[in-house]
């Protein structure tokens, strides 16, 4: 049964040291306010997965708090490469970084795995490429009936998944609308599932096919009004631009990143991200 | 016909020229993107056009920032969600051209999108394959669209993200794959196929004013022209015109200042 928590609780609530966790959203309705609470909080030793890590896995890496990576596009969407990922990678800072690379095909496949209670995931892919002399996760398997070769890859089965919506209704059942991206996925393959709104309705007031969490699916739901800025949430804001291409520059340097995240994560407050779209509600 | 073009215009316009009406063309993000949607704005505009977001015939005004963009969910027939996206659609075989840029590209249309250098000690982390390795191999024909660098097109790439045709051949063949691979290369100096034999990409037109030297001087291997090179045609005005339009139009979508301080 979904709670309503605060973010705060609902992260204390939720996530331990050494837990694998996921921060899903396909380039829309990224969880940043979740993430930045993770961070504020402190844990350590986390396994992180995301199809497309961008700018919160940025920070979560950057501060020290990722043991494992698994991901198939690492990037700072429509800006670049991702700066503190690749320090991690290429000179060990702060530390280490494991990662375990996939293809999209794959993580999609592996999430929808997860979520149907499957142990592995096979699908056509991988054909060729070098990704599977690195990664001993990605195995083949002969298809019974034709044998045709398929590739193979583990469920992903997340102790937690944080994803942002639109909204949810008092009862807590939670309606993603726009680009989907795998978070129904994400939220069924997790062990608990941890949604922010931007607001909570009587009426989710839509059609009978409509993406839909019941709320006996969701362990916490935290309203935070713009709590994925600077991405987009369809219908409530627009994706603020610039903070993605002021990114690069604030992540290329480790002094500038640490004060960065000193004063705008760190100390500051879930309720910052409302101030944070103001000016973008009018335009979405 | 228009002489007043840059290199990197003469790339888009030739490389969307290659899309026709009835293709179901799977977008990389870049410079395909803008390929495929001056296709769509003008001799193809019948055109499916598929986002890795789950985006099916899609048609946006301006380019996206990003694959997550909520124009290319508003004006698209239908969203899907990702798994979908790469179950039923790709790898179900609907996709009949996957369009992708390359950071490091060899001769056989192998592209490297991983890293610069050794995998576990890495010169440079690129982003990664995302959804390129199975649109290289379930697409039905795949076309390639980059600025020729000596950096870019190289002897040998550094990883084998998505396969092209391997060493050449029947390589594909060998791995199981039904579908053609790279069958087309745009380039800011020129069209490139496939020899049909060896699968070694093979300069066929050269762009208004560019000469071998200037496309050997910028690609790391050696070139092979073929017998008769042509001259792509020149971008025509409305060609040029759309693309113009396309870009002003993004970048006016685009520059809307941020006032959140977020990053101040």
């Amino acid at each position: 049964m979904a709670k309503f928590l605060s973010i705060r609780d609902a992260v204390a609530d939720n996530l331990k040291h050494g837990d694998s966790v996921a921060f899903e959203g396909f380039t829309h309705l990224i969880p940043h306010a979740a993430a930045h609470e993770v961070i504020r909080q402190g844990f350590k030793d986390l396994t992180v997965m995301r199809m497309t890590p961008d700018i919160i896995y940025d920070q979560l890496i950057g501060m020290g708090m990722v043991k494992k990576m698994i991901f198939s596009f690492a990037g700072n969407p429509g800006v670049g490469l991702l700066r503190r990922v690749r320090d991690a990678v290429e000179n060990q800072w702060p530390h280490a970084l494991e990662v375990e690379e996939h293809s999209h095909a794959a993580m999609a496949n592996a999430y929808e795995a997860g979520a149907a209670g499957l142990p592995c995931a096979v699908f056509r892919g991988y054909l060729g490429a070098e990704l599977a002399k690195v990664n001993a996760n990605i195995k083949s398997i002969i298809g019974p009936f034709t044998g045709e070769q398929l590739a193979a890859v583990p469920a992903l089965r997340p102790d937690v998944t944080f994803i942002h919506a639109q909204k949810a209704d008092r009862k807590g059942n939670v309606l993603i609308e726009g680009i989907l991206g795998v978070q129904k996925e994400a939220v069924l393959a997790a062990k608990r599932a941890v949604i922010t709104v931007e607001e909570v309705v009587d009426d989710l007031d839509t059609h009978t096919n409509a993406c839909i969490l019941p709320h006996w699916t969701i362990a916490a739901i935290c309203v935070v009004p713009g709590g994925a800025h600077p991405s987009y949430a369809s219908g409530y804001y627009d994706r603020d631009n610039v903070n993605y291409i002021e990114w690069d520059a604030i992540a290329a340097d480790r002094e500038k990143f640490l004060a960065w995240m000193d004063e705008h994560v760190l100390k500051a407050t879930p309720e910052i991200f409302a101030e944070r779209v103001r000016h973008l509600r009018a335009s979405a | 016909m228009s002489n007043d073009f840059t290199p990197d215009e003469m790339m888009t316009i030739a490389a969307s020229r290659a899309l026709k009406n009835d293709d179901v063309c799977f977008v990389g993000i870049g410079a395909p993107s803008a390929a495929c949607n001056v296709a769509r704005l003008t001799h193809a505009p019948e055109i499916t056009l598929i986002y890795e977001s789950g985006t099916i015939g899609t048609a946006p005004s301006v380019l996206p920032l990003s694959i997550g963009d909520g124009e290319l969910c508003e004006t698209a027939v239908s969203t899907v969600a990702v798994p979908e996206m790469f179950r039923y659609w790709l790898q179900g075989g609907r996709v009949t051209i996957g369009f992708l840029g390359a950071a490091q590209l060899d001769r056989f249309g192998n592209i490297n999108t991983t890293v610069i250098g050794d995998y576990d000690r890495p010169k440079i982390r690129l982003p990664g394959g995302g959804g390129a390795p199975e649109i290289a191999s379930s697409s039905g024909e795949i076309y390639i669209t980059m600025k020729q660098t000596l950096r870019g097109m190289v002897e040998k790439i550094d990883f084998v993200t998505s396969f092209g045709h391997g060493t050449g051949g029947d390589d594909r063949q060998k791995l199981g794959m039904t579908t053609l691979g790279p069958t087309l290369l745009i380039t800011d100096l020129a069209v490139w196929r496939p020899d049909p034999v060896t699968k070694e990409f093979t300069v066929v037109s050269m762009h208004p004013g560019v000469t071998k030297e200037n496309v050997q001087a910028t690609c790391g291997w050696t070139v092979k022209f073929a017998d008769d090179v042509e001259v792509t045609p020149a971008p025509s005005v409305l060609e040029l015109k759309t693309l113009r339009d396309l870009k002003a139009r993004t970048k006016a979508a685009h520059a809307a200042p941020s006032t959140s301080g977020a990053n101040a």
